[in-house]
């Protein structure tokens, strides 16, 4: 097991001084680790894994492999299992040609790869696919072939593109256990790229959260969950309330501001932010956290409702505070009583233990 | 009054209810498709079987035993026509392949000059291309006597005839077809393939001989048959550069020597074997290919990092770009030159525009360019409104004997023109049904049916690729709204396919006005077209007239192309589409 290193990978694809697909992107991959790269399409995400997987050599940065520099080695000397978003079987094969594949350039003895490629097949729960042909396969058999492909070589990484973009709903949800559980048993250091938050929080140890280029966030998915280190976090990791409130006092760790309602609410500022009395602060507030309450309750937020969406284990309720607040609030409310509707009008209250301030 | 205002709208109620209850009606498909099954069997398919009757009609089946007789000019021809078609296929192969893997995989200077010009030897109609390699290439020709005043020699250098001149411009003109074929199979497969190959640890080589070549070869194979039947189709080349013993020459000095049974025996035998390389090449693309799509990671074309091949790159860049263009130049410069004033001068010695006046104002040989663009224009209108309907009862319609009609197009494809214009002959030297009772050959309608017969596949091809594109719920959404079955079809299928339809048309028009190969078997001196007249010039020596004859088809070829190449999306897979199929 090895540990991979990004430092300062910086990648430009065009020499005119456009904005760089990934920006100053630093970042180190523990041996055995899961680690992902999340963000919306475009972030450079991709980009990134592209160059650990050596398909891009960065503009500037280094990329390490454990002690081994790999900045400009050849794709098809780094030892790397890729798993690629449409899977990439070669269609002229069998699934055991195609798992071999990477066998047989490593001359591993026919005999051995026999038994590695049934191995690996009943490992991914396709034996006795051997002589299918690709064309003949589910979407999620072929993303098992892929994976099977890429973990047989025993790589000193496991990359993985968006692989479970192309499977339906439910189909995703199985098989990013079943990725998990691989990955864990070979304990093959991961680096995973998706677009979906939900995906991310389920199967990683840590998260990076990118956009343009940059990295936003790395933490544990409690970590950019709970302590969003700025607002494009916490909006972009669930349904995230974030409220621009003026700042009625400061101290190291903790703000109070002041809510549309007239109360007052202390929030914690993990560094203070530099905030002070007079500044406008940027709090997160989760949908599961706001609470709802009756509209004459003293100190409550009071607003209209404007939508309710029942979605099984909650119901979102969505409030027009008015103005001098950044939108709308969403209460995710366990029990929401059956009378609440569009049109009533609702009272609002935010915890302060679970009020967060975020950079913009 | 009242009553015949009441009834008006109620029948033609009625005639719509009917119409578009009928338009859905089982039987409604059938009804269209009658008459263009009609027309296929008259014009295709039932002179072939005339073809076949008349070449067992004095000896019974003497004419093709010959085939099999150790030696004689039948077997001999046979051979020789098969050997330069696989000689062909090896060479467009190489030459065609190369040029995609390095237009499409590699950047260097040149490389968009390259591209430009690519297809443009290929573009010019049969006879005028094969005369302008034979005054390029062949012993008469501008390189080798050119060689022979650098070099100082007695004998012309690097001089191609016979065989070898036939595979010159096999090569130059049918390259194409793996070019392209490759091209595309190169753009259509899906990047992150090969690289799944490199992640996997193979090199550059494995890579190439494990991936990308098995991925290749279903594109390889189509364009090898096509070459293949395309050459054993070709005709102007051998005459052009005296290779008498090849099946099309058979056909053409039987038929003029009078002996018809013999040059029917000859496209007999050649009809068959273009048609069973036509079901061969059916029944390989209905296999799988390697196309699919991928996200916006694209392949990325490499930067050539040697120095040495960088500054070469720009140099061969221009020579391959004058080689492709050498020979419109050759021909536009032969059409300013005084006829008689080229005899052993490497270039014409003496320039005059009298060519092209007396092209236009000698009534005798303004004739042949009337004749061409009427006949031409009639084949046209013919090929579109067959070709379109035809398009679109094999993409949208469901009949019993829907591929055989599909078969059918594609059979008027696959025949060699000399195969077509025996066929004509055979079927219409007498009345028959098809001609109204009128005996066609030696009138002037056996020449725009011959084009007709040989370009209604263009305009099919051209008109079911633009289809292809228009997805069938517009129609049906037109239909949702209201609209009748015609209203929909003429509203917003024919208006969607008109692009194609054009492109269609276009070309089928062109190629007309190129046509050679099945006039120079049934002209007579009424209706000469452009290309017999450029033949006949070249036989008295007038090379400079034929030049100029052969500027106007040239030129009229290039007009096209560029507004085939500006019409919008529809026009230009189109245009693909048809040219694809083009020989």
């Amino acid at each position: 097991m090895i540990d991979v290193k990004l430092e300062s990978v910086s990648k430009r694809f065009t020499r005119s001084g456009e904005a760089a697909a990934v920006d100053d992107v630093t970042l180190t991959i523990a041996a055995g680790e899961f680690f992902t790269l999340l963000g919306p399409s475009g972030c450079g995400k991709t980009t990134t894994l592209r160059m650990v997987a050596g398909f891009y050599f960065p503009t500037a940065g280094h990329i390490h492999f454990g002690e081994q520099d790999v900045t400009r080695l050849a794709p098809n000397k780094r030892d790397t299992g890729m798993v690629f978003q449409n899977y990439a079987l070669f269609p002229h094969m069998s699934v055991a040609q195609n798992v071999a594949y990477g066998l047989k350039v490593r001359k591993v003895s026919r005999a051995d790869t026999a038994r590695r490629v049934a191995q690996a097949l009943t490992e991914v729960h396709l034996d006795g696919y051997g002589t299918r042909r690709i064309d003949e396969l589910s979407g999620g058999q072929q993303q098992r072939v892929a994976l099977a492909r890429a973990l047989v070589i025993r790589p000193r990484t496991l990359l993985l593109d968006e692989p479970l973009s192309n499977l339906d709903a439910k189909l995703r949800e199985e098989t990013r256990t079943e990725i998990r559980r691989i990955q864990r048993e070979s304990g093959t250091t991961s680096l995973y790229v998706t677009h979906d938050q939900a995906e991310a929080m389920a199967m990683s140890d840590r998260i990076a959260v990118m956009r343009s280029g940059q990295v936003q966030q790395i933490g544990t998915p409690r970590e950019v969950y709970h302590e969003p280190a700025n607002a494009f976090v916490a909006r972009f990791i669930g349904r995230s309330n974030v409220l621009s409130l003026p700042v009625t006092s400061a101290e190291a760790t903790r703000v109070g501001v002041a809510l549309p309602g007239g109360g007052r609410v202390t929030a914690t500022a993990p560094d203070g932010h530099g905030l002070g009395e007079g500044d406008t602060a940027l709090v997160a507030a989760r949908p599961e956290h706001v609470v709802l309450v009756s509209p004459e309750e003293p100190d409550a937020i009071r607003g209209t409702v404007t939508g309710v969406e029942f979605t099984g284990m909650a119901t979102h309720v969505t409030v027009d505070i008015g103005a001098g607040a950044d939108g709308d609030v969403t209460v995710a409310a366990v029990d929401v009583p059956d009378r609440v509707d569009v049109g009533d009008r609702v009272g609002l209250r935010l915890p302060a233990e679970r009020l967060w301030v975020v950079r913009p | 009054m009242t009553a015949v205002s009441s009834t008006v709208p109620s029948r033609r109620g009625e005639w719509a209810r009917r119409l578009r209850g009928g338009a859905s009606a089982a039987w409604f498909p059938y009804l269209l498709v009658a008459p263009l099954v009609l027309i296929l069997w008259g014009y295709v398919v039932q002179p072939m079987l005339a073809t076949f009757a008349e070449s067992v009609s004095d000896d019974g089946t003497a004419n093709y035993t010959q085939f099999l007789t150790s030696s004689g000019v039948a077997r001999t021809s046979l051979i020789t026509s098969l050997v330069i078609s696989a000689a062909s296929v090896l060479l467009c192969g190489v030459v065609g392949v190369a040029m995609a893997f390095l237009l499409k995989r590699f950047s260097f200077a040149g490389r968009r000059l390259i591209e430009a010009f690519i297809l443009v030897p290929a573009a010019l109609p049969p006879l005028i291309g094969a005369i302008s390699f034979q005054l390029l290439y062949s012993e008469i020709g501008i390189l080798p006597r050119g060689l022979q005043q650098l070099l100082g020699t007695a004998q012309p250098v690097l001089a191609f005839d016979g065989i070898a001149g036939v595979l010159v411009v096999h090569t130059f003109t049918m390259y194409p077809f793996f070019y392209l074929a490759a091209s595309a199979a190169l753009a259509g497969f899906d990047p992150s393939i090969e690289e799944a190959a490199y992640n996997l640890g193979a090199g550059r080589i494995r890579v190439w001989r494990t991936v990308l070549l098995p991925m290749l070869t279903p594109a390889l194979v189509s364009a090898s048959l096509l070459v293949f039947m395309t050459s054993l189709a070709s005709y102007t080349a051998p005459l052009l550069f005296g290779v008498d013993q090849t099946m099309t020459m058979q056909i053409y000095i039987n038929r003029t020597n009078g002996d018809l049974p013999m040059a029917s025996t000859y496209a007999a035998v050649l009809g068959l074997v273009s048609i069973a390389f036509l079901l061969l090449m059916r029944w390989y693309e209905g296999r799988r290919s390697y196309l699919s799509q991928s996200k916006g990671v694209s392949a990325q074309r490499r930067e050539i990092a040697n120095p040495i091949g960088r500054w070469l790159a720009p140099v061969a860049s221009v020579l391959a770009a004058l080689v492709l263009l050498a020979p419109v130049a050759t021909i536009a410069l032969v059409a300013f030159s005084a006829d008689g004033s080229w005899t052993t001068e490497v270039i014409p010695s003496a320039y005059t525009m009298d060519n092209f006046v007396t092209i236009f104002s000698e009534p005798r040989a303004f004739e042949p360019i009337l004749n061409s663009l009427k006949m031409s224009v009639l084949a046209t209108a013919g090929c579109v409104v067959v070709g379109v309907l035809i398009a679109y009862a094999v993409r949208r319609l469901k009949f019993v004997g829907r591929s055989l009609l599909d078969v059918g197009v594609m059979i008027a494809w696959a025949l060699p023109g000399t195969v077509v214009a025996i066929n004509l002959i055979s079927a219409f030297s007498t009345g028959n049904g098809f001609s109204f009772g009128q005996a066609l050959i030696g009138t002037f309608w056996i020449l725009p049916l011959a084009y007709f017969v040989r370009f209604l596949p263009l305009v099919f091809r051209a008109s079911s690729a633009s289809l292809a594109l228009i997805d069938p719920s517009l129609e049906e959404a037109a239909r949702n709204l209201g609209a009748s079955w015609w209203r929909a079809f003429l509203s917003i299928t024919v208006r969607l396919m008109l692009p194609g339809v054009i492109v269609g048309a276009l070309l089928a028009f062109v190629h007309g006005v190129g046509e050679f190969v099945a006039s120079v078997l049934i002209y007579t001196s009424s209706t000469t077209p452009i290309s017999v007249a450029i033949n006949n010039r070249m036989y008295s020596f007038e090379i400079g007239t034929a030049a100029a004859y052969g500027m106007l088809q040239v030129v009229l070829i290039f007009v096209v192309m560029w507004f085939s190449g500006r019409l919008e999306g529809g026009g230009r897979a189109a245009s693909r589409g048809a040219e694809q199929w083009t020989n």
